[in-house]
């Protein structure tokens, strides 16, 4: 029950990159933050909806998942540069490894994360796929 | 009177060709191509399903229309793959394309019309006034059996229609449907795959509610084939699909645009909603368009179209039916079954 009111609270986030954006210094954090780690009291932070573009900063290969990811390995896990500034961790599906390299351009798609067993929630979400 | 106001689709880009399938079953590729009229279909990822591809539909409908989503107020989503037995897919919708909370929602199920007939419970919500704009998904991740016929055509893909009263990129001149009690494909509750009458699915089914449909739809418009631009029609393989046009007096003209079995296989709920967004992304203003869905059970929902001026600009705003028939990489049947939850795994939680 736990992990359906976590995974709920997340819906924003989760799927439709809900963060936040200082009006003071005009940073953006993903995901939201309750006080602007740079400006701290004097910051005043709100809602923003990012567009889901990007470039891939980084990324590994997972071949050893644990068993809820087993039925997608390999596959890969990016470090995304998104267009607004903040950086996110997520899988970039429909290609392969050899088809990633740091630098390409990356958009949001959406897709199922896991499921809690055959009877259990099913939880959805981000990932991104290579822009064409 | 209520019309189109974006449309927008999503095909997963995995497929399987016939040939693959038929090495495990030692069938004659070249015989089902042949009589099935199907080449290759989708193929849902494994963290695809009838959510997601509705979610990516419905998305790229309202880019086109370039509407406020608060401002739908209503969502039905057609399937016969809905990932919950209870739990709405259309709540999950209507989140992610950031439509809640002042809207109702519900799921539809009717074999492969589920979406169209959301369609039309969103037109009479719109030309009642009840709503300013109605979102109407079909989308499947459709089962077939291993080794039944099905298995070479079961694919994964759906269309969302946004319908509304103004700026609507075509005109929904008028809709009428054509509805029997007719068991000829099923599945019973908890079942994995659906179980389908062979023969029984043809004359006695399809044909004679998508003739039907298609004639009182002449009768209701005054219309006949040769008065359409373009026509579509339900699409479980390719041979039934050409057999009712030719029937109906359609020229190979007018339905080639939307036939999509062949590449993609039958994507059920999202078949004709997906036939329809194909001719969408070419017609010209002016043109009209039938198009009529069958869904097993059995029924069928015609539909005549006008196409407007906005088409041209509002059709750039989305990706095309052809972009993503063309975005495809193929996977073996092995990778297939893996995807498509046909492996029983020692405590593994996918499904």
């Amino acid at each position: 029950m736990k992990d359906i009111v976590r995974g709920w609270r997340h819906i924003p986030q989760r799927y439709n990159l809900i963060g936040s954006k200082c009006s003071n210094c005009g940073e953006v954090n993903f995901p939201k933050r309750v006080i602007c780690p740079e400006c701290r009291r004097k910051g005043k932070l709100e809602d923003i909806k990012l567009s889901g573009k990007g470039k891939i900063h980084t990324y590994s290969v997972i071949h050893t998942p644990s068993d809820d990811f087993k039925i997608l390995s390999p596959y890969i896990v990016a470090i995304i540069e998104l267009e607004e500034g903040a950086k996110i961790t997520s899988q970039i599906v429909d290609c392969g490894e050899d088809d990633v390299e740091i630098g390409d351009e990356v958009e949001m798609v959406f897709r199922k994360i896991k499921a809690e067993g055959e009877e259990g929630v099913i939880s959805y979400g981000y990932k991104f796929k290579l822009s064409k | 009177m209520a019309g189109i106001v974006g449309y927008g689709i999503y095909i997963p880009s995995y497929r399987i060709k016939v040939e693959e399938i038929a090495k495990i079953w030692g069938d004659n590729p070249a015989a089902i191509s042949r009589g099935l009229v199907v080449q290759e279909k989708s193929v849902p990822g494994p963290d695809e399903d009838t959510a997601t591809i509705s979610v990516e539909a419905s998305r790229n409908a309202i880019s086109r229309a370039g509407i406020d989503p608060k401002k739908i107020g209503a969502i039905y989503v057609g399937s016969e793959s809905h990932p919950y037995a209870v739990k709405p897919t259309a709540t999950i919708v209507a989140d992610a394309v950031d439509a809640t909370p002042n809207l109702t929602a519900a799921d539809l199920e009717f074999a492969c019309k589920a979406g169209t007939a959301g369609m039309q419970i969103c037109m009479g919500l719109v030309d009642s006034g009840q709503v300013e704009y109605g979102l109407a998904v079909g989308a499947d991740t459709a089962q077939g059996a291993p080794s039944d016929a099905l298995e070479y055509t079961a694919s994964a893909g759906g269309a969302a229609y946004l319908i509304g009263k103004e700026d609507t990129i075509a005109d929904i001149e008028g809709t009428c449907s054509y509805t029997t009690d007719t068991p000829d494909f099923y599945r019973r509750e908890g079942k994995p795959y659906p179980k389908h009458g062979g023969r029984f699915t043809g004359e006695p089914a399809y044909f004679k509610h998508v003739l039907s449909g298609a004639k009182s739809l002449f009768e209701k418009m005054g219309t006949e084939a040769s008065d359409y631009d373009h026509a579509i029609f339900h699409q479980p393989n390719g041979k039934f699909y050409i057999r009712a046009a030719r029937k109906l007096g359609f020229t190979e003209e007018q339905y080639k645009t939307g036939l999509l079995t062949p590449v993609i296989g039958n994507t059920y709920s999202g078949a004709t909603p997906l036939g329809l967004a194909a001719v969408l992304d070419i017609a010209q203003p002016g043109d009209r368009i039938m198009a009529v869905s069958y869904g097993s059970g059995a029924g069928s929902d015609a539909f005549s179209i006008t196409v407007n001026d906005s088409i041209e600009e509002k059709r750039e705003l989305a990706p095309k039916v052809q972009d993503m028939v063309a975005d495809k990489h193929y996977v073996d049947y092995a990778v297939y079954a893996k995807f498509k939850g046909k492996l029983r795994m020692a405590g593994l939680t996918e499904d």
